[in-house]
């Protein structure tokens, strides 16, 4: 039963990403050159309400559907990988036009090509673990 | 609003900030890329590096979302939209027609990139593929992506995610105003 909500949130985000365009390649030229408001808009407007959540449920001590404790994480406390990955990461973005979400969303949307990008971010992510101890973190 | 147009910015970000708070309170947090850790795992790539060797039925879940993420997109494409179109201000769509990106405000992705006449050209699919590389490299390294750093992350008042985030919008300002002109 709980798979079929995860397909539900899942097909939910999927829309919603297509319909706003965010898993458009145009629109993240656009972003990238300060264009239009339209992907600050969604992101920022997702972060303003996402922190006003995070935080209720910290301060409120929310549980879950299924009663247990909420647990936000504190991420890892370092510069240099989140800076240097996260450049990396930028780079493949904006030449892709695609993040990982949008990956399944254009492949499900039909756009086969998509599918090369796809096949060498998962070559890409075994690359990282096969590297991993060689890199600064 | 036109439930077939573009979705605009102040219904899709508190959709997302929805989708955000929907899986917290499934106990999960929301993040795309980890979905292509557990596929190396799924490959094998466990029994080669110890960085994929976890148990991908704790995953599993996410990897449901990723499916569910996958039929959004064929539902909104083909049930949703009437025409697969997205329009940019002028100054943008003059801009990438100087880079040959003759497509704009004809499709949803650039033919020039993801058409069937440009997958008989070698110099794009190297594209793609280094694209792709750096997508599961980078957001491996950084530990997300935009979903797990920029929504996540920074609704949790996380510095590492900021740190990611302008890292994010540093590769992206070099790909698309030092690197775009000298490729297209």
């Amino acid at each position: 039963m709980r798979a079929f909500w995860y397909l539900i949130i899942g097909v939910f985000f999927g829309i919603v990403l297509f319909k706003s365009e965010a898993a458009s390649w145009f629109r993240i030229y656009e972003m990238f050159n300060f264009a239009s408001f339209h992907m600050y808009g969604i992101i920022g407007a997702a972060v303003v309400l996402g922190v006003i959540v995070t935080q209720s449920i910290k301060r409120f001590g929310l549980k879950s559907f299924y009663g247990a404790e909420i647990k936000i994480d504190t991420k890892e406390k370092s510069i240099s990988r989140y800076l240097i990955g996260g450049i990396f990461f930028g780079l493949g973005w904006g030449l892709a036009g695609a993040c990982p979400g949008p990956l399944f969303v254009l492949m499900g949307a039909g756009y086969f090509p998509i599918i090369i990008v796809f096949v060498s971010a998962i070559a890409g992510t075994f690359l990282y673990g096969k590297l991993k101890d060689h890199l600064p973190h | 609003m036109d439930i077939y147009g573009t979705w605009p910015w102040y219904v899709s970000g508190p959709l997302i900030a929805l989708i955000m708070f929907l899986l917290l309170m499934m106990g999960k947090r929301f993040g795309m890329s980890s979905n292509l850790r557990t596929l190396c795992t799924i490959c094998g790539a466990g029994k080669k590096h110890s960085f994929f060797d976890i148990d991908w039925k704790d995953y599993r879940w996410n990897l449901v979302v990723a499916l569910g993420v996958l039929i959004g997109g064929f539902v909104a494409s083909n049930y949703l939209t009437k025409e697969n179109t997205v329009v940019l201000e002028e100054n943008v769509s003059e801009k990438l027609q100087g880079l040959g990106f003759e497509s704009v405000n004809q499709n949803y992705l650039p033919e020039e990139l993801f058409g069937a006449e440009a997958m008989s050209d070698p110099f794009v699919i190297v594209i793609l593929i280094i694209a792709g590389l750096l997508i599961g490299f980078g957001s491996r390294y950084a530990g997300g992506c935009t979903s797990g750093h920029a929504i996540s992350g920074l609704s949790a008042l996380q510095l590492p995610s900021l740190i990611a985030v302008i890292g994010f919008f540093i590769g992206g300002l070099v790909m698309v105003h030092l690197i775009f002109p000298l490729i297209f």
